[in-house]
């Protein structure tokens, strides 16, 4: 008879085994099980702001150096990354006739010169002669008076005077016209130099040469750049910004720029300029930041992070923002009471970079939310609160 | 009065109870079948419900953005969101894609969304939704991935900063959350080898470098890089909205192809994986044939064995109607048995599975009264058998 009853004892354990995994299977798989959730409380905090962004490192002056009329490069005298110094040549076009040209308004101005000599020598042998023939004049019309001499002589006399007065005259407009000529060939030959200066490419400042365009012997339009050139103090990051969250944007504002090349050290700057003008394509605002403190071995088009801090809002009514669900075009969070989630429709403020949320209207401080849930929440679905769903 | 299949079975337990839990293995992996098969629609149906949308607006003539590729403008949105109905409209991009994590592979879903617009994940398990709009990742449990974890997607580290749950594609792919801009670089950006040499190809163009025409060749270049497409427009529609309406107004009007939540169920489950959920609905049934065959000839054979100690019976004088319910309720004992094993292990085993696997009660009421009525069949033939035996044979050979 022990037997039997050993077995039975063996069976029903069994038995209840089997029954009772059954029955944790169906409550914890099956829709009867509680939706497992974390809860926060809302609660007052300062929300640290910030607003990300990304950009490239550029130069805020860069000069693209090009002749101003088609031609062809004689030469090129510095290479990228020479530093340049203002005034220094960097490049000259080919002048091709320039110099002979040139050169022919030396001689013409010369001879301009010789000219005009030449115009006053004989401006004054005319007056010398003027003044000889006005004497004669003078002295056969005292004559005549006294009638000494016949009055034809003394009208010959006083024909040449005026001949000669006239021929000073003469002498004197072409002594003027010569002048202006010496002026003419000045002014040509001082033009015909600036036409050539131009073909000089200069540095307009200080500088690196960043990149080298063309080499000699290649025709260029006008406009077309040789070199570019620019100043190694001047670079910045230009940052585009997601205009969602670019309210708060100010010149002057501290931000953290980290830069490709080192993503773990964030650079020290502030914002140069916001732009006035944002990219309605993609719905951003352009942001340039400078740094304080320029770091060694920067290059333009690097890729850098901005993070631009503002002002903390304080005093805020927090609550993760892991909570805020959207529903049509409201916001509202899921709260738990008594063991079941309710709905409560809410507006949100700002955000913070560590997930937290501030919660304008809707909440008291102290208000229980669910903030991360097994599965998407409904209304009086039965909760359970839980220290975490997901392993750490 | 004593009941005889108890006392049997009490006889030999053992005998009893192994046969029970091979019975119940093989009914856990037919309710494993149907469950993979459930698992399979429910994947699709959470892709859409997870999605937050009401309607899916993508490119015309298309079934996107799951079924078939899809590609918009993203501002295609601003003249969505300006119709009447529509209450809030959201970019999304769908990239399926491989991450390493850990020296593995892990193939995800890459998922471009807009920060608080219709796409976002419905709930998160840990963490926090990303609070930048670049390089900050939502993944699901599946990936494997944790918080605070770094992974490389193309060029850039994104972070995990929040875990979601039952956010998968179509194919039962985790998916991995990113800014939609981050998504479209990694969508429409092509490897630094492909842009040098698609460069190189440019200039080699004589149309685009023209040494007459300085800058052609650089705007020319530029102008290749753009990614500014998206495979679809979410639409969430104001509470009382007629979906079918603005779906019929928006392909009518802007020329885009617009699908609300039934139709879309119907592309996803009736097309896209029909026919693997066919195949497996096929495996089901072949399943649960074999079953149903071993179960009766496990019944057939217990009763068999047993024919000596029934003609005993008989000879003792027991009734036809004794004999048989010993039989039948040893055949319900043994379905009752394997089922509840069946679903315990099938329960267990059910998380290990790569893909979901959803274990329905309707399924298991309809496995429970299935497996009932396949043993009360069973029974039958071994009824049949041991009421025709002679007491004769009892005291015989």
């Amino acid at each position: 008879m022990k037997t039997p009853t050993r077995r039975a004892l063996a069976l029903s354990g069994i038995g209840l085994i089997v029954a009772a995994a059954f029955a944790w299977i169906v409550a914890t798989q099956g829709p009867l099980a509680p939706v497992k959730v974390t809860v926060a409380a809302a609660r007052e905090a300062s929300l640290p702001q910030s607003i990300f962004g990304i950009g490239t490192v550029e130069a805020r002056r860069s000069y693209n150096l090009g002749p101003t009329a088609a031609g062809r490069i004689a030469r090129v005298a510095v290479d990228h990354g020479d530093a340049v110094a203002p005034g220094q040549l960097l490049a000259e076009m080919d002048p091709v006739d320039l110099d002979e040209r040139q050169r022919a308004f030396d001689a013409a101005a010369a001879r301009a010169v010789q000219l005009a000599r030449a115009a006053e020598a004989a401006h004054e042998e005319a007056t010398s002669r003027a003044r000889l023939a006005q004497a004669s004049a003078q002295r056969y019309a005292d004559l005549r008076h006294r009638n000494f001499v016949s009055g034809e002589a003394a009208d010959a006399k006083q024909h040449e005077a005026n001949a000669a007065a006239a021929a000073l005259s003469a002498a004197k407009a072409t002594q003027e016209a010569t002048r202006e000529d010496v002026r003419r060939t000045a002014a040509e030959r001082a033009g015909s130099g600036k036409a050539r200066a131009q073909l000089r490419l200069v540095s307009p400042v200080a500088g690196v040469v960043s990149a080298r365009l063309a080499e000699p012997g290649t025709t260029l339009v006008a406009g077309q750049a040789v070199l570019q050139v620019i100043d190694p103090t001047s670079l910045w990051v230009r940052a585009r910004i997601d205009q969602g969250r670019s309210a708060g944007l100010a010149v002057g504002q501290p931000v953290h720029i980290a830069l490709r090349s080192r993503p773990g050290s964030a650079l020290a700057g502030r914002i140069a300029r916001v732009d006035l003008i944002g990219d309605a394509v993609t719905e951003e605002r352009l942001v340039y930041a400078g740094f304080d403190a320029p770091p060694a071995g920067l290059s333009l088009g690097e890729l850098a992070e901005v993070n631009i801090e503002l002002a903390p809002v304080e005093r805020a009514l927090t609550i993760p923002s892991a909570a805020v669900k959207r529903s049509g075009r409201e916001a509202g969070v899921w709260l738990l009471r008594d063991g079941q989630a309710a709905y409560q429709a809410v507006t949100t403020g700002a955000a913070s970079r560590d997930g937290l949320v501030q919660v304008l209207t809707g909440l008291a401080a102290g208000d229980a939310v669910i903030v991360h849930s097994s599965r998407a929440l409904a209304a009086e679905l039965r909760v359970k609160a839980v220290e975490r769903l997901v392993a750490p | 009065m004593i009941n005889l299949a108890s006392r049997d079975i009490l006889h030999s337990w053992g005998k009893f109870v192994f046969t029970g839990l091979g019975l119940g293995l093989l009914i856990g992996v037919t309710l494993s079948m149907a469950g993979i098969y459930r698992g399979m629609v429910e994947d699709g149906r959470v892709l859409i419900d997870g999605s937050g949308a009401d309607l899916w607006v993508v490119q015309q003539g298309t079934l996107g953005p799951y079924a078939e590729p899809s590609s918009l403008r993203d501002d295609a949105w601003r003249s969505i969101a300006g119709m009447p109905g529509v209450a809030a409209t959201g970019n999304a991009a769908y990239l399926t894609m491989q991450v390493e994590h850990g020296g593995r592979e892990v193939r995800v879903m890459l998922v471009g969304y807009e920060a608080g617009r219709p796409g976002e994940p419905a709930y998160l398990t840990a963490g926090r939704p990303p609070a930048r709009d670049h390089y900050e990742a939502i993944a699901d449990e599946k990936t494997g991935f944790r918080i605070g974890e770094r992974i490389r997607i193309r060029r850039h580290d994104y972070e995990i900063v929040g875990l979601t749950r039952r956010m998968v594609s179509a194919s039962g792919d985790p998916m991995l959350f990113v800014p939609l801009k981050d998504a479209q670089e990694v969508q429409f950006l092509k490897d630094n080898d492909a842009i040098v040499n698609e460069r190189a190809r440019t200039a080699a163009n004589p149309a685009f470098n023209r040494p007459a025409v300085p800058g052609l060749l650089e705007a020319v270049q530029a102008s290749q890089v753009q990614s500014r497409q998206v495979n679809a427009v979410l639409v969430r529609l104001e509470p009382g909205a007629d979906a079918a309406a603005v779906a019929a107004d928006i392909r009518r009007w802007k020329h885009l192809q617009a699908y609300d939540r039934a139709q879309m169920e119907e592309i996803l489950i009736a097309k896209l994986i029909a026919t693997s959920a066919r195949q497996i609905a096929m495996f089901l049934v072949i399943l649960s044939v074999v079953t149903a065959t071993i179960v009766a000839f496990i019944i057939y054979t217990l009763t068999m064995n047993k024919l000596r100690e029934i003609a005993v019976l008989k000879l003792i004088g027991a009734k036809n109607r004794t004999i048989a319910a010993m039989i039948l309720q040893q055949a319900l004992g043994l379905g009752l048995i394997g089922f509840v094993v069946g679903r315990i292990v099938a329960g267990l085993w059910a998380p290990a599975f790569p893909k979901y696997v959803l274990l329905i009660p309707q399924d298991a009421l309809r496995g429970f009264a299935i497996v009932m009525v396949i043993c009360a069949l069973a029974s039958v033939v071994a009824i049949r058998a041991a009421l025709r035996i002679d007491p004769a044979e009892a005291i015989g050979g």
